[in-house]
């Protein structure tokens, strides 16, 4: 793990800090709820908790304008949550509801949304990669200064698409901020057992694409990051790779026992390291927020959550004419 | 409100488990994230962590017990405040049950169930009578359709592989550089899989993307873009975003190349649904449906072949010239039986016709054109005259567009036939090199000849 940084409080002010403290919690509050479907058998199939990651995307959504674009892999609730979907839309596509967001088709691992420029949800690690270089390209084709977020995994890392992309994106400018999400294990592979170098993020050098790593547990650093790599996108400079090392403290999916690793080592990370508690403690330490301000806030979310988890079980399975539609479009979608 | 505690469903597949071990005991506070419970499942020990935080007030299910249904109540969890007391512990009950879904029939069956029934054919001509023609060769054909597009709509670009200033490895993209700069015009590296996903993603973003493989047989390192991001997205965000793409690019054998570049992708492609496949055989139709193929919402996988390129034909000389998807061409009509191909597979087809007319067997020739979705109206409606069929392609022969076509016309034209339909392909083996072993891998004239007599029994 990168060494906590002193956090920088002067730029920061309370509204911005309780808004982190608010969007960490509320992805945080839904994992808990969708594992706890899953459990009831609301929800099936594969279903990979964003829990212990929270700070990497609402650091980056925290640097990301009106505009920009993101798109991840399948680890991705946390992402929908924190560019502002509605959870009641999320929560009915994992229950496979017609008032999910593909209306029950897409399923945990592929959800959308043109209105919050969110592309999805990709379940082929690595293949996200070149197509949020693409979106990027579109971008920079119809001459505007929007950036794309790709995020990918440090599984996803040792994919060959990944370089193809890191290499034409750096010949072309494009304006795209790869997101390596380290949370060290590709599954159940520990990064040591799979990945020759242990700094990912220096692999963009041989492309002369910059990169840095940063602490994913602290929120602030991770928007400080982002800020950074934003500009230089903006400024038609090419590609930027953040290397964003978090730690996910659930399984790979819901089936996952997680033998590959002691429970001392999640203990340790969530008692020493957890990204909300850390902006908990800024927000009391600092006077932004009492104890009563801060349960007010967990009341307001636990109802959000508890009332997307009421949608998501009332909202009806789709139409079975649903089979057949969206196969082939009659008319241009309006992607952009 | 005490709550109750279900057995979770640990994997995709489980139904009940052993609670194997209790990590907590009746009075013990805990919160989100703590370990309650380890539960075998069928595959593994897995740990059951607590959703939120309160008291643990009955522990319902003894550790060791096996066989526990999914959300049976194992334990009940007492809010601030409670007392186990208030609790009454009821007796574990069945789970119980969730919403099953009931499949019904849904109202698009498949078609086996139909009688059958003449399908229309649409028989309208492709161009106004009339219309003046000139000569024009596939090449020129599929580079006037880039061009046209590409002036029409400003999104359109093309990429690939020597596209731009090498002016195509085969001569396609031919002035496109000079005429639409290098912002439109991209020579890319040699990635297949990379840049056919960068396409994709820029179809999402805008954008109306020609992405040229120099062969099909390269794209096979970039087939996972083209189906699982191309094809499958629309369908998977619920109709929200689709993938107006053109993949394109010489498919099937050439000449004396070798087994690695000289597949037929058309049976592949063809069978997915999200896709529109097209393999045209004349210049005519290489540029009308190319320009639908540009303008279409829907990723295309435009199949062309390297022998055709140099071969002219005539072309309608019109302002803007298109043909529609789906829609078969008959070449030559005829009464005694029905050849069906597409693409090279035409040479063969019309030379076929020609030498059995001299032989008085009259052959009705149909071309798909469009792989998917394909013209089967007009392949039903000619065999249900002719009640013979022999299909004709380069592709291998398992699964092939010929086996389709085949099950189609049992389904839907079975009283009809009055010989077992013949697929006439390419041998079930790689391409070989040696010139004489490659043209016996093919198919060829006398097959199909030979085929022909065989389901008219001449």
């Amino acid at each position: 793990m990168v060494a906590r940084k002193s956090t920088k409080k002067s730029n920061i002010s309370a509204d911005d800090l309780s808004k982190y403290y608010r969007d960490m919690l509320l992805i945080r509050r839904f994992e808990e709820k969708a594992g706890q479907l899953y459990g009831m058998g609301l929800i099936g199939g594969f279903c990979h908790l964003y829990i212990g990651q929270e700070a990497v995307v609402v650091g980056l959504e925290a640097a990301a304008d009106e505009g920009d674009r993101r798109i991840t892999t399948y680890r991705d609730h946390g992402h929908m949550l924190a560019c502002g979907m509605d959870p009641n839309g999320v929560m009915a596509e994992l229950t496979g509801r017609e008032g999910g967001y593909s209306r029950g088709k897409g399923g945990s691992m592929h959800m959308f949304s043109t209105e919050k420029r969110f592309y999805g949800g990709h379940g082929i690690v690595g293949a996200n990669v070149p197509l949020g270089a693409g979106l990027a390209f579109a971008d920079k084709y119809l001459g505007n200064d929007r950036v794309t977020f790709t995020y990918f995994g440090d599984g996803a890392a040792n994919q060959g698409q990944v370089y193809e992309t890191f290499n034409m994106a750096a010949l072309w400018a494009l304006p795209v901020i790869f997101v390596i999400e380290n949370n060290q294990y590709a599954m159940g592979t520990s990064q040591k057992r799979s990945t020759s170098s242990p700094d990912i993020y220096t692999r963009g050098q041989a492309f002369g694409i910059p990169g840095e790593a940063v602490d994913g547990m602290d929120v602030l650093a991770v928007k400080e990051a982002g800020d950074k790599a934003v500009a230089h996108c903006r400024e038609g400079k090419g590609p930027y790779i953040l290397e964003i090392k978090t730690y996910r403290y659930r399984g790979h999916s819901m089936s996952d026992p997680a033998k590959y690793r002691t429970r001392e080592e999640v203990q340790k990370m969530r008692e020493e390291k957890d990204a909300i508690e850390h902006v908990r403690e800024l927000l009391i330490s600092g006077g932004h927020a009492s104890e009563d301000d801060l349960k007010a806030i967990d009341r307001e979310i636990k109802e959000i959550v508890n009332a997307s988890a009421e949608f998501a079980k009332e909202s009806p399975e789709p139409a079975v004419d649903e089979l057949w539609t969206d196969i082939i479009a009659d008319v241009a979608p309006q992607n952009a | 409100m005490a709550t109750e505690i279900l057995m979770p469903a640990l994997s995709p597949t489980m139904e009940e488990g052993t609670l194997a071990k209790w990590l907590v005991k009746e009075g013990d506070t805990v919160k989100s994230g703590d370990i309650l419970a380890e539960i075998e499942t069928d595959k593994a020990t897995m740990e059951f962590e607590a959703v939120d935080e309160g008291v643990i007030g009955r522990i319902l299910i003894a550790e060791g017990t096996e066989g526990v249904k999914v959300n049976t109540p194992i334990a009940m969890m007492l809010e601030e405040g409670e007392s186990a007391d208030d609790v009454d512990a009821a007796p574990a009950r069945e789970p119980a049950p969730q919403k099953a879904s009931t499949p019904t029939e849904p109202k698009s069956t498949p078609a086996a169930a139909k009688a059958p029934e003449a399908p229309k054919a649409d028989t309208s001509p492709d161009w106004p009578e009339g219309t003046e023609m000139q000569t024009m060769t596939v090449r020129e054909a599929l580079n006037s359709a880039m061009a046209e597009e590409m002036r029409r709509d400003e999104t359109v670009f093309i990429m690939g592989e020597e596209v731009a200033e090498y002016q195509g490895a085969y001569k396609i993209t031919q002035n496109l550089l000079d005429e639409f700069g290098a912002k439109r015009v991209i020579d890319t590296p040699i990635t297949e899989h990379g840049f056919a996903g960068i396409g994709v993603g820029a179809s999402w973003g805008g954008l109306r993307p020609i992405v040229e493989f120099m062969t099909w047989n390269f794209a096979m390192q970039a087939i996972d873009q083209i189906i699982n991001s191309a094809a499958k997205t629309l369908y998977m965000s619920g109709g929200q975003m689709g993938s107006p793409i053109v993949f394109r690019g010489p498919n099937g054998a050439a000449a004396r190349v070798g087994a690695q570049h000289s597949q037929d992708y058309a049976a592949w492609y063809a069978q997915v649904p999200g896709l529109r496949v097209v393999q045209p055989y004349s210049a005519a139709c290489a540029k009308g449906l190319l320009k639908t193929a540009i303008r279409d919402p829907n990723p295309v996988v435009f199949l062309e072949n390297e022998i055709l390129y140099g071969r002219s034909f005539e072309v309608p000389k019109m302002d803007d010239f298109t043909i529609p998807f789906g829609k078969a061409k008959i070449w030559r009509e005829g009464t005694d039986v029905t050849i069906v191909s597409f693409g090279i597979g035409m040479t063969y087809a019309l030379e076929a016709a020609d030498k059995l007319a001299e032989d008085g067997i009259s052959a009705e020739l149909i071309d798909l054109r469009t792989l998917r979705p394909m013209d089967t109206d007009t392949v039903i409606a000619s065999v249900m005259k002719t009640n013979r069929c022999v299909t004709v392609e380069e592709g291998w022969p398992v699964a092939s567009i010929g086996n389709h076509i085949s099950a189609v016309l049992m389904q839907k034209a079975f009283d009809y036939l009055d010989a077992p339909v013949i697929n006439c392909t390419g041998k079930d083996v790689p391409m070989p090199y040696a010139a004489n072993l490659e043209k016996l891998a093919l198919t060829s004239t006398a097959e199909v000849i030979d085929a022909v007599r065989q389901v008219t029994y001449r």
